[in-house]
C-alpha cells in the first residue's frame, strides 16, 4: 500500500480512513462527533480531565497490538497516523448486541444520566481485553485506579466498579486482534508524515536526524509529543499553535535501556511506560504512578513532555532531581548532558539552546545504603495537581548521612532543591537532632505562594511536615511502615 | 417490584443516548459563543466589538440593546440581564453574544473584545456583604418562643461560628440550548433544562413572543443536580436571540470553563449559633444566623434561604428557636438550586452543634442526636410549626447502629488511636430527616398524558424532565403496573411544553411524586374505559375487572392485553388520556415562616469511618453504611443509586471540592484540573446501602418517598468523623474548628486549633 506523505492514515473502529485536509490542530473528538457523526464519544470538559471523551487507541509495538486508553479532546488528528482508533461505537459492531462491559454495566446500574458512559465503557473495555484471555480478572482496587481519568457524577462509581468485576463474569467477546494487526502491519510509511494546512504546518519525523534537521531550520516550532498541554493551549487558550515538530513516529525516542547502572528514558515514551520501568527499580514510585494525572493521560503524556514544559508542580521533576536525574539534550549533530536541576532557569524556562530537544532522561539506578521516598499531596487522590509534591534520597553508611538530595515542587517557581535542609545533613547521623536542625533549615528554603491548591502556610507547613514523616519512615530505630504513615498505604485497604 | 433498568441504560452504554449537541444539526446551523466581564463590579465605559465582527466566521455579534423584549432571565426577581447592560456584576458575566458558522470561530472570536471599566467597590463574601446588609433579598426569620431569654437560663451554654462552601454543579454534560425558528414567528427549542416551561416564558419575554410561539422539548441532561433548573434560561436566550436575529438555528454550547464561569452553583453558608442544653444534651433553645452567598442577583437564593431555615431542626426537636437568614449580595456568580436546596446547608449547622455539645459533656455523640431526636407523639412538632407523624428516626438509626456495629467500631478507633502516632481513625453516625414538596405551593402540581395504540404499545408523556435520575423510568413502571402490564411495553418520551403544559421544574425531589401520580391518574382513566368496555363484553362487574401480566380478565374471560386494545378502538373507546395531580394539604404563610410545606419526610442515617493523617492532613474514608427510608420504593435499585450518587456527591462537597476566588474576583477553580469532584477511589472499598423498610404514611404513587435530594445529607458522617479522628489529638475535650470542605488543608487546620487550645 503506498502511504501518502501529506494525508493521515489510521483505522477508525477497524475500517481504514485517509484524512486530507484537516488542521493538524484539529482534536480527534471533534472528528468523530463532527466528520464522521460518531457522536458517542462525548466532550465534558475538552482538557482531559474528566474522561467523557476516552477512546482506545491500538498501535503495533513490536508486532503486537498495544491497547490504551486516551482523552479524544486533547489528541490532535495526525497523531493517530498509522494507528487504531476504536471508539464506543465498535463494541456492539459485530451483531449490535451489546459486549460484556456493557451489558455488565446495564445489569449493574452503572449508568445513571449516562453522559460519562461511553467513556467509562471504553475505559472498562481496555481493561477487559487486557484479562480477557487470561484466568484472572481485576481486582477492585486495579479497576478504580484504571478509572481514575473518569469522572462520574452521579453514580458514586460503586456501580461501576461493580460492573468491572461483573464484565467477566457474561459471555466471553475478546477483541479480535489479528485483523487489526495486519491492517496496521500495511501502514509503512517510506517518508515522514508532513501536513501543509492553512491553520498549521505538522511534521512527524522519523529519525533523531530527521527531527533534529527539522529542529535547528525551525525552531521556534511547537514540539509536540503527548499532546496533554499543547491540546489545551488549542481548546483553552485559543492560543494558535501553526508549526509543529511532532517527537511520536521517532523511533530511537522511544526506546528505555538500562546502561552502567543508569536507566534512560527516551523522550518520546509515555508516562505509563516510563513509571512502569522507574517502578521497577524504585518501588517507592508506586504510589505517584498511580497519582500522577490519571491513566489516559499516562498513556498519552511523555516523561520527556513532563521534564521540558518544566512546570514548577510537574509530579516527575522533584523525584528526579532527588535521584540524580539528568537530561540528555540533542541539537543537530550535538548531545550534551545536563543535572535536571541545571535545565531550569525560572519559571516555564529553560537553558536549552535553539533548535535542541531532550533525547532522554537519564535516572541512576539505587545504591548501597539509599532511602528514597516521594510524596504527593492535593485535595483529591486521583487526577489532581500536587499542592506540594516532596522527593527525599539520603544514602546513609553506618547510620551517617553521605549524600542528601531533597527536592520539592509546588514550592518555588520551577521543582528545586532543598539547599539548606540538604547542607544540614550532609555528613550528620540520621536522628532526632539532626531531623530538627534539618526541618529548620527546610523551612528557610522555599517561599512557595498561595493559590486554589493550597495556601503559603500549608505548603510551608507540610513540606516540614513530609520531612518529619520521611524520617519516622527512614529511621535507623524503629522505622514505621508505610501502613503507619500514610492513609493510602495499600497494604491495609485491599479488601 | 422488580428493579427494571433505567430505560436509556442500554443506549447510555452504547453511546446511542442522544443528548442536544447529539441531534444531528439543520442546514445553516450557526455556534453561539460568548464574551464575558473581566471585572468583578465595574461600569463599562466603551466597548469595541469590531475586532469581534471581523474574526473569520462572525456572522453578527448582539448586545443589551439588541434584545427587543426583557432582558431578564431571573426567575424569580427581574434582576438577572441576560447580557449586561452597562454595567458587570462580577467575572464571567456574559456581556455580548458572538454568532459564527462554527464553534472554533464563535470562540475565538469572543475573545476579541476591547472593554473599557470604571471599576466599582466589589463584595466577594458573604461576611462582607452582612457587614454591609448588602442583601438580595429581604432577611426572614423564623422564631418559636423566647430563644434568647431560655438560652440565657439554660444549665450549659455554647455558641460559635462554621463556614461550609458551596458546590459546583459538574454536571458532565454542560449547558447546551439549541433554538431553531420554525415558521410563523415560532421557535422550537431543544434545551438542557429541568425547566422547559420556564424556558419556554423567559424566552417569550425576551423576544416579545407568546407561549404557544414556543416549543421547548427536553429528551435527557447529562446530569442537572439543579444546575439546570434557573441557570438554563441565559443560554437559552442567546441562543434565541441570535435565532431571531438571523433566521437561522443557533446552537449554544459551553466550554466547561465558561460554564464554570458564567453560572451558579450550590451557597456556601457562613453560621453564627448559640444554644442552651441541659445535663444530658437536651437542647432547649436554639439561635442561629444563616448568611448564603447569593452571588449578584437573587435568582433561587430566597427559596434556599427558606428550605435552609427549615432544614436547620433536621431530625431534631428544638423547643425555642430564633432562626435568621441573610441573602448576602457578593460580586460573584449568582447562585442557584443545588441537589438539597439549601436544606443540608441548614442541617449541617446543627450537627455542628450537637457534635460541640458531645464533647463538652465527653459523651457520644450519637447519644446527644438520640436524646434530641424528635417524639413521635410529644416534641414532634417543628419550629415552622408543622406536625411529624411519620418520625422512623428512632427505629432507623437503631438498625443502622446495629448492622454497622458502630459501637465496637467506635471503640476500635480508640484503641487504634493511642497505638498509632501519626494516623488517627474517626467514626461518626449522623441521621437526617427531610421535608419532600416545594415550599411554594403551586409548583406542587404536575400533567401526563398516556396513549395506547392500537398495537398495545403505549407512551407516556409527562412535566417532567430526565437528568439521569431514573423519573422516566420509575414514570413508565407506575403506568405499566396501573395497567397490569411488563414495563417494555411502555416509552417513555421527551419531555415537551406542546404536550403537556405549564409544568412545575423537576426539583425539590418531587419529580415521581408529582409526575407519577399524575401518569398513574391518566392510565387509570384510560383503565377505567377498558374495564367498562370489557364488563361490556363479557358481563361482570366493571371493577372486578383484572388488569396483570399482560393480560385482561373479565367475568372469567382472558383477552390480552393488545387484542382487548384494539378491539376497544373497534368500539370507539378513548384509548389515551390526560392526567393531573396536585399535592393535597399544604399551606406556607411566608411572612410568618409557618405552615405545612411539606407533604412528609425523608429519613436515613448513615455511619463513616475515616483514616487522617496528622501531618498532611489527608485522609480517606474506609467504610460508609447507608440505611436510607425511600418508603415502599418503586425501583429499589435506582432508589439506591441515588443514594450512592448523592452520598458520594455530598462527600465532594464536603471535602474536597472547593471553590476558590482571587483578588480580583476570578473564579480560579473553573475547571476539572482544579475543581475536585470525587474521583474512582474515592468511593470506598466497605460501602453498604440498603432500603429501610417502610410504607409512605402519606398516600404518595405506590407509598414511595423521593429520593432525590434527601442522601445528600447522608455524607455529614464523613465530615463528622474526620472531626472525630482530629478530637482524638485533644482526647476528645476540645472542639475542633472544621470547616467545609474539610479539605487536607482544612484539616491541618482543625488539627492546630485542637493544639492551641489544648
Amino acid at each position: 500500500m503506498t502511504i501518502d506523505k501529506h494525508s493521515i492514515w489510521f483505522l477508525l473502529n477497524g475500517e481504514p480512513v485517509v484524512v486530507e485536509n484537516q488542521s493538524p490542530t484539529r482534536s480527534v473528538l471533534s472528528f468523530l462527533r463532527q466528520e464522521k457523526g460518531l457522536i458517542g464519544t462525548k466532550e465534558g470538559c475538552a482538557e482531559g480531565d474528566c474522561g467523557a471523551c476516552t477512546v482506545v487507541i491500538g498501535e503495533l509495538v513490536k508486532g503486537e497490538l498495544q491497547t490504551r486508553t486516551v482523552n479524544a479532546c486533547i489528541l490532535f488528528l495526525p497523531t493517530l497516523d498509522g494507528k487504531a482508533l476504536f471508539t464506543v461505537e465498535y463494541l456492539r459492531r459485530m451483531n449490535n448486541e451489546l459486549h460484556p462491559v456493557q451489558q455488565a454495566m446495564v445489569d449493574c446500574h452503572g449508568s445513571q444520566c449516562g453522559f460519562c458512559t461511553p467513556g467509562i465503557v471504553m475505559s472498562l473495555w481496555d481493561k477487559y481485553n487486557e484479562y480477557s484471555d487470561s484466568d484472572t480478572r481485576p481486582d477492585r482496587q486495579e479497576l478504580a485506579d484504571h478509572l481514575s481519568g473518569n469522572l462520574c457524577r452521579c453514580t458514586g462509581y460503586k456501580p461501576i466498579l461493580e460492573a468491572g468485576w461483573k464484565m467477566f463474569e457474561l459471555p466471553a467477546s475478546p477483541l479480535s486482534r489479528q485483523p487489526i494487526i495486519d491492517a496496521l502491519s500495511q501502514y509503512c510509511r517510506d517518508s515522514s508524515l508532513q501536513l501543509q494546512h492553512p491553520d498549521a504546518s505538522f511534521d512527524a519525523p522519523r529519525t533523531i536526524e530527521e527531527l533534529t534537521t527539522l529542529r535547528a531550520a525551525r525552531p521556534k516550532a511547537t514540539v509536540l509529543a503527548g499532546g496533554t498541554d499543547v491540546g489545551l493551549w488549542v481548546n483553552k487558550l485559543a492560543r494558535p499553535v501553526t508549526d509543529i515538530i511532532y517527537l511520536g513516529n521517532v523511533a530511537e525516542l522511544k526506546s528505555v535501556r538500562t546502561e552502567q547502572n543508569r536507566l534512560h528514558i527516551g523522550a518520546g515514551v509515555s508516562l505509563s511506560d516510563a513509571y512502569a520501568r522507574a517502578v521497577e527499580h524504585y518501588p517507592q514510585l508506586l504510589e505517584m504512578e498511580k497519582r500522577f494525572a490519571s491513566v489516559p493521560v499516562r498513556n498519552s503524556g511523555t516523561l520527556g513532555g513532563n521534564v521540558a514544559n518544566g512546570s514548577p508542580i510537574g509530579d516527575s521533576m522533584p523525584w528526579l532531581m532527588a535521584l540524580g536525574a539528568e537530561v540528555q539534550l540533542l541539537g543537530k549533530g550535538t548531545q550534551r548532558t545536563l543535572a535536571l536541576e541545571e535545565l531550569y532557569t525560572g519559571y516555564m524556562q529553560n537553558s536549552m539552546q535553539d533548535g535542541e530537544i531532550i533525547g532522554s532522561v537519564i535516572i541512576p539506578l539505587p545504591v548501597e545504603g539509599q532511602q528514597f521516598r516521594t510524596y504527593k499531596l492535593s485535595k483529591r487522590f486521583d487526577s489532581d495537581i500536587s499542592a506540594v509534591c516532596a522527593a527525599f534520597n539520603l544514602v546513609l553508611s553506618d547510620g551517617i548521612i553521605t549524600s542528601a538530595r531533597i527536592a520539592f515542587g509546588g514550592m518555588a517557581a520551577t521543582s528545586q532543591r532543598a539547599a539548606a535542609c540538604e547542607a544540614s545533613l550532609n555528613g550528620k547521623a540520621w536522628n532526632e537532632e539532626t531531623l530538627s536542625a534539618a526541618r529548620q533549615a527546610l523551612a528557610g528554603d522555599y517561599t512557595p505562594m498561595s493559590d486554589m491548591r493550597a495556601s503559603a502556610a500549608y505548603r510551608q507547613r507540610t513540606c516540614v511536615n513530609l520531612l518529619q514523616r520521611y524520617f519516622l519512615e527512614t529511621r535507623l530505630e524503629n522505622p514505621l511502615g508505610e501502613h503507619q504513615t500514610s492513609v493510602f498505604a495499600r497494604s491495609e485497604v485491599t479488601a | 417490584m422488580k428493579a427494571t433498568p433505567h430505560e436509556s441504560a442500554h443506549l447510555h452504554v452504547a453511546g446511542e443516548a442522544r443528548y442536544i449537541d447529539d441531534i444531528p444539526e439543520v442546514a445553516g446551523t450557526v455556534h453561539a459563543a460568548l464574551g464575558l466581564s473581566d471585572k468583578a463590579h465595574a461600569r463599562i465605559t466603551s466597548m469595541d466589538l469590531s475586532a469581534v465582527r471581523q474574526a473569520p466566521g462572525v456572522l453578527c455579534v448582539l448586545t443589551a440593546d439588541d434584545i427587543p423584549g426583557e432582558n431578564n432571565c431571573g426567575p424569580i426577581m427581574h434582576d438577572d440581564p441576560i447580557l449586561a447592560d452597562g454595567l458587570v456584576q462580577y467575572v464571567g458575566q456574559p456581556i455580548f453574544a458572538v454568532y459564527a458558522e462554527s464553534y472554533e470561530q464563535a470562540r475565538v472570536a469572543a475573545r476579541k473584545a476591547d472593554i473599557s471599566y470604571d471599576e466599582l467597590p466589589a463584595v466577594m463574601t458573604p461576611e462582607e456583604a452582612h457587614r454591609q446588609e448588602s442583601y438580595v433579598v429581604p432577611p426572614m426569620r423564623l422564631t418559636r418562643g423566647d430563644a434568647r431569654a431560655t438560652i440565657d437560663k439554660a444549665a450549659h451554654r455554647l455558641g460559635g461560628q462554621l463556614s461550609v462552601g458551596g458546590q459546583e454543579h459538574f454536571y458532565l454534560e454542560g449547558q447546551i440550548s439549541y433554538v431553531l425558528p420554525t415558521e410563523d414567528r415560532g421557535y422550537h427549542v431543544h434545551c438542557s433544562t429541568q425547566h422547559p416551561t420556564e424556558m419556554q416564558t423567559i424566552l417569550c419575554h425576551l423576544l416579545n413572543l407568546r407561549s404557544h410561539q414556543v416549543q421547548v422539548e427536553m429528551r435527557r441532561m447529562g446530569g442537572g443536580f439543579g444546575g439546570k433548573e434557573s441557570q438554563s434560561a441565559l443560554f437559552c436566550c442567546v441562543a434565541a436571540l441570535g435565532a431571531h436575529v438571523l433566521g437561522r438555528p443557533v446552537k449554544l454550547r459551553l466550554d466547561r470553563d465558561d460554564d464554570m464561569m458564567i453560572s451558579g452553583k450550590r451557597h456556601c453558608f457562613i453560621y453564627d449559633y448559640e444554644v442552651g442544653y441541659d445535663d444530658e444534651g437536651r437542647i432547649s433553645a436554639a439561635r442561629v444566623e444563616l448568611v448564603s452567598r447569593a452571588g449578584f442577583s437573587a435568582d433561587l437564593s430566597a427559596p434556599v434561604a427558606t428550605r435552609a431555615v427549615c432544614h436547620f431542626d433536621n431530625a431534631y426537636y428544638l423547643d425555642e428557636v430564633d432562626i435568621q437568614a441573610f441573602c448576602g449580595k457578593t460580586n460573584t456568580q449568582s447562585n442557584t438550586a443545588f441537589r438539597g436546596f439549601g436544606g443540608p446547608q441548614g442541617a449541617i449547622a446543627i450537627e455542628y452543634i450537637i457534635d460541640n455539645i458531645a464533647r463538652d459533656l465527653d459523651r457520644d455523640p450519637l447519644d446527644i442526636r438520640k436524646v434530641n431526636f424528635y417524639g413521635k407523639q410529644e416534641r414532634n412538632r417543628t419550629p415552622y410549626g408543622q406536625e411529624v407523624v411519620d418520625n422512623v428516626i428512632h427505629e432507623l438509626v437503631a438498625e443502622l447502629e446495629a448492622s454497622s456495629d458502630y459501637a465496637v467500631r467506635r471503640q476500635a478507633c480508640r484503641e487504634f488511636n493511642t497505638n498509632s502516632p501519626i494516623l488517627k481513625k474517626g467514626i461518626a453516625l449522623t441521621p437526617l430527616k427531610f421535608g419532600i414538596s416545594f415550599n411554594v405551593v403551586h409548583f406542587n402540581q404536575a400533567g401526563a398524558l398516556v396513549h395506547i395504540y392500537t398495537d398495545g404499545s403505549v407512551l407516556v408523556n409527562h412535566g417532567g424532565t430526565e437528568m439521569g435520575q431514573g423519573l422516566n423510568t420509575k414514570v413508565a413502571q407506575v403506568v405499566a403496573a396501573e395497567l397490569g402490564i411488563s414495563v417494555s411495553h411502555v416509552r417513555s418520551s421527551a419531555a415537551d411544553t406542546s404536550k403537556v403544559a405549564n409544568t412545575s421544574a423537576t426539583a425539590a425531589s418531587t419529580g415521581t411524586d408529582l409526575n407519577g401520580k399524575a401518569a398513574q391518574n391518566a392510565a387509570r382513566k384510560i383503565r377505567t374505559r377498558l374495564a367498562d368496555f370489557a364488563a361490556r363484553q363479557h358481563g361482570g362487574d366493571a371493577d372486578a375487572v383484572v388488569f396483570s401480566d399482560d393480560t385482561i380478565t373479565a367475568n372469567g374471560v382472558e383477552t390480552a392485553f393488545p387484542q382487548l386494545i384494539m378491539e376497544a378502538y373497534m368500539d370507539r373507546v378513548q384509548l389515551w388520556s390526560d392526567g393531573f395531580y396536585a399535592t393535597p394539604d399544604l399551606h406556607w404563610d411566608k411572612d410568618t415562616m409557618t405552615g405545612r410545606p411539606f407533604y412528609y419526610f425523608a429519613y436515613g442515617a448513615s455511619v463513616s469511618e475515616v483514616i487522617v493523617d496528622t501531618l498532611t492532613g489527608e485522609w480517606k474514608l474506609l467504610q460508609t453504611d447507608l440505611l436510607h427510608d425511600a418508603g415502599n420504593p418503586i425501583n429499589s435499585h435506582i432508589d439506591i443509586g441515588q443514594i450512592e450518587g448523592a452520598f458520594i456527591q455530598g462527600m465532594g462537597w464536603l471535602t474536597s471540592e472547593e471553590l476558590c476566588w482571587n483578588d480580583q474576583g476570578r473564579l480560579t477553580t473553573h475547571a476539572p484540573s482544579t475543581y475536585k469532584i470525587p474521583a474512582s477511589n474515592d468511593c470506598p472499598a466497605l460501602f453498604n446501602t440498603r432500603l429501610f423498610d417502610n410504607q409512605n404514611h402519606e398516600d404518595t404513587v405506590m407509598r414511595s418517598k423521593a429520593v432525590g435530594e434527601p442522601p445528600l445529607l447522608l455524607p455529614f458522617s464523613v465530615f463528622f468523623a474526620i472531626r472525630d479522628a482530629v478530637a482524638s489529638l485533644a482526647a476528645y475535650r476540645v472542639n475542633p474548628t472544621l470547616q467545609a470542605p474539610a479539605t487536607p488543608e482544612a484539616i491541618l487546620n482543625a488539627i492546630d486549633s485542637v493544639s492551641t487550645d489544648s
